[in-house]
């Protein structure tokens, strides 16, 4: 097992490096480069700055340098923390993200939560009710589920509970909480509001995974031994849940890590719609104002953070089937 | 396993479909059979169950020396069209494509056509028949104006008719670019009455003609990107399958990768990085390429699945003893037996790349206006006060999403016609 893990922290070190080569060129696609936008800056206000300034900037900045070079300088940042300035807020972006970041983490790993309990007995009760009202009820609302995309069901939910009930829903707390300290009734305030966005997202994980849940305990259910274990008395309940569901699960934890990088990239939109403090908006005004840096690392860190959620799900995946551990 | 290779033809007891060596021979049909009733080879929609397979080879044992041979299409097709959703997907995916090619017909007025006094004005209901007699109008407004605000509220009046009629004349347009008309499905008699069957936006524009219109861009990015997709996986899937070793490795971790990238945020990036004096036609394109980047990878696994399973079955090796060289054995042989996954995966990735353009457009960085597609128009709801006044600007998520399951289940379906196998 530890050597299963080992190799699979190693093979993520070329994933990364291509991932920041990804961000590095989303920073150095838009025209121009930070300094142009300095000059530009002045010149609106009618300076103009002398070139022998323009030329100390360019070397503080390394922008004379090959553009080999200044990926690696941005690299060596990276990996020493200092992730550039953010043009914007006129901040260092790494002091701008963490918490975003974090929002954004802790919602995500929640909705895959949410999918689990949610997919789980879904699938496992549609496939042992084939064909029954419950199973097509089921399916119908999967086909929605699947058709509608995250923002299309955050407007939704917007209009609904302002039509309806009269109130807005959107951002995490109630304005009084926002600053305040944690204590039991901002928790609750939290709980109030995180249940949107997670039900949001978790729609259209709850849709697939209830079908791919479905589809694998139905293949298992029609196998031989499911027969020799009703031939010799044991009662429906436990046959379906001692072997048959153990062995359907597998998939669904395997397709767990490309369901969280579905999740972290849907949570980036419908935090747009919500107005959530996590890092959809952030990344949106980012990118409007080509405020590259602080894109650049909201990609690259959304984008790390997939991978570790797929390293996690290969590693929870294993320690479920020892087949993938030895094979 | 091997057969040994049949001496005569009529050994042949199975249906030979494309894609096997013998397809090039020709076969002794019995001429008084009508080709276009699958009748007479075997009843699919036979309710016992019977499967196809030992149907055929009854008959053919039946009449002896004769094989009948449906090509694979025809196959297809009927187990195609056992499922009813598959079917209602069809035809739900081709209406909008005819939607999308007689736009301006169908649309009362052009995308751009500006009424300030009409703004937000609600939908109004359509009638056909007037005292029993057939004769179409749409309710008027009863329309106050706010004081303060000077905001217009629109009451539906019933007292206030507006005549409307079929077929007429209104603006012009050229039919696919060619032909001159000004014929339009449906329009007002008088032309400065107010028809919105979806309601206005902001600028008083016709939801219901901008929704048709951006029928145009929404459903087209998708057969565009795919097209892009489609060339990129089979290139890269087909190498990877075929040659395998360290090629087949690299290919497979580069889709690895790009798998477990978040797509939106990489989209974003991506689309924010295009040139703001673009016009609608490169931004259009731009689009297509960046959501067809990431869109190929789907493709690209089952081409290369399918290969690395052909490459294994008997008739290719018999082309190899053959002397066939090997791109007449890839092109000959084994891409038209596995053509028809290929356009059931297609199908199924249009909806990812529909869904891409719209989040991409509804967040101001696709489409750019004056350009419409249903992501463009539903930028103009993305704020609690929007929809509160104009709950109607909602409706082309309604179009995305009759789109996006019509294409699910037409691929869907297609996806099982083409593999028996698959359950």
């Amino acid at each position: 097992m530890l050597q299963y893990v080992i190799r699979r922290l190693l093979i993520m070190i070329p994933t990364l490096l291509a991932i920041s080569l990804v961000a590095f060129i989303i920073i150095q696609l838009p025209p121009g480069d930070y300094l142009t936008t300095v000059i530009t800056n002045a010149a609106a206000r009618g300076e103009t700055i002398d070139p022998a300034e323009v030329a100390r900037l360019e070397r503080q900045y390394g922008l004379d340098k090959p553009i080999v070079l200044q990926y690696f300088d941005w690299l060596g940042g990276l990996l020493v923390g200092d992730w550039g300035y953010s043009f914007e807020y006129n901040r260092p972006v790494s002091e701008l993200i963490w918490e975003r970041i974090g929002w954004s983490f802790v919602i995500s790993l929640l909705s895959l939560l949410v999918v689990w309990f949610v997919a789980f007995p879904l699938g496992v009760f549609s496939a042992v009710r084939q064909h029954s009202w419950g199973d097509y009820i089921t399916a119908f609302f999967g086909f929605i589920g699947l058709s509608t995309p995250d923002f299309l069901l955050a407007l939704l939910l917007l209009y609904i509970s302002f039509a309806w009930f009269n109130q807005s829903v959107g951002g995490l707390f109630s304005p009084e909480y926002i600053d305040a300290a944690w204590s039991l009734a901002r928790f609750g305030d939290l709980l109030a509001h995180l249940w949107v966005p997670l039900v949001i997202l978790g729609t259209n994980g709850i849709a697939s995974m209830t079908r791919i849940m479905r589809a694998n305990l139905l293949d298992e259910l029609r196998k031989p031994y499911v027969t020799t274990a009703r031939a010799k008395g044991l009662t429906e309940a436990r046959l379906t849940m001692k072997y048959p569901v153990r062995i359907a699960v597998n998939p669904l934890v395997s397709s767990s890590g490309g369901l969280l990088a579905g999740l972290i990239s849907g949570e980036a939109i419908v935090a747009v719609v919500l107005s959530l403090p996590t890092t959809g908006p952030m990344l949106l005004g980012a990118l409007r104002a080509q405020d590259m840096y602080l894109a650049a690392s909201f990609i690259m860190l959304l984008s790390v953070l997939t991978t570790v959620g797929v390293l996690l799900s290969d590693i929870a995946l294993a320690w479920v089937d020892p087949r993938i551990r030895f094979g | 396993m091997r057969f040994p290779w049949p001496k005569r033809r009529q050994e042949m007891e199975t249906p030979v479909g494309p894609g096997s060596p013998l397809e090039d021979a020709k076969y002794d049909l019995t001429p008084n059979i009508p080709t276009d009733t699958p009748g007479h080879w075997f009843d699919v929609t036979d309710a016992d169950g019977t499967d196809e397979e030992s149907l055929i080879e009854a008959r053919a044992t039946q009449r002896e020396g004769t094989v009948d041979v449906a090509p694979q299409w025809k196959l297809v097709w009927w187990r195609f069209r056992k499922s009813k959703l598959a079917v209602f997907g069809l035809v739900m995916t081709i209406l909008l494509y005819l939607v999308a090619i007689f736009a301006p017909f169908i649309a009362p007025y052009t995308t751009s056509e500006i009424n300030a006094q009409y703004t937000y004005a609600p939908p109004q209901r359509l009638h056909f028949f007037q005292d029993g007699r057939w004769d179409p109008y749409v309710t008027g407004y009863q329309v106050e104006i706010d004081a303060e605000s000077l905001r217009r509220t629109f009451e539906p009046d019933d007292s206030q008719r507006v005549d409307v009629d079929f077929f007429v004349r209104g603006h012009e347009w050229e039919f696919l670019g060619l032909f001159p008309t000004d014929l339009h499905l449906i329009g007002t008699e008088n032309s400065s009455d107010p028809m919105y069957l979806m309601g206005a936006d902001h600028n008083g524009r016709d939801l219901f003609s901008r929704i048709i219109y951006a029928t145009r861009i929404s459903m087209t990015i998708g057969l565009v990107g795919v097209a892009i997709s489609f060339v990129l996986g089979i290139v890269l899937g087909g190498i990877s399958g075929y040659f395998g070793g360290w090629v087949d490795m690299f290919i497979q971790r580069l889709i690895e990768f790009i798998g477990a990238l978040p797509t939106i945020p990489l989209w974003m990036g991506l689309a924010a990085a295009l040139p703001p004096q673009w016009g609608g036609l490169q931004v259009y394109f731009g689009i297509t390429i960046i959501l067809s980047l990431i869109g190929w990878t789907g493709l690209a696994r089952v081409v290369r699945g399918r290969f690395l399973q052909l490459r294994e079955e008997d008739f290719v090796i018999a082309a190899q003893l053959d002397g066939a060289s090997r791109m007449r054995i890839i092109t000959r042989h084994m891409l038209p037996s596995f053509s028809s996954h290929i356009i059931a995966q297609l199908t199924l990735s249009i909806p990812a790349m529909i869904l891409g353009e719209t989040s991409l457009s509804f967040l101001g960085l696709g489409i750019r206006a004056p350009n419409v597609s249903w992501g463009v128009l539903l930028e103009g709801a993305n704020n609690v006060r929007a929809i509160a006044t104009a709950p109607w600007l909602l409706l082309p998520a309604l179009a995305v999403m009759i789109a996006v399951m019509a294409l699910y289940f037409l691929g869907d379906g297609l996806r099982d016609a083409a593999d028996p196998y698959s359950g």
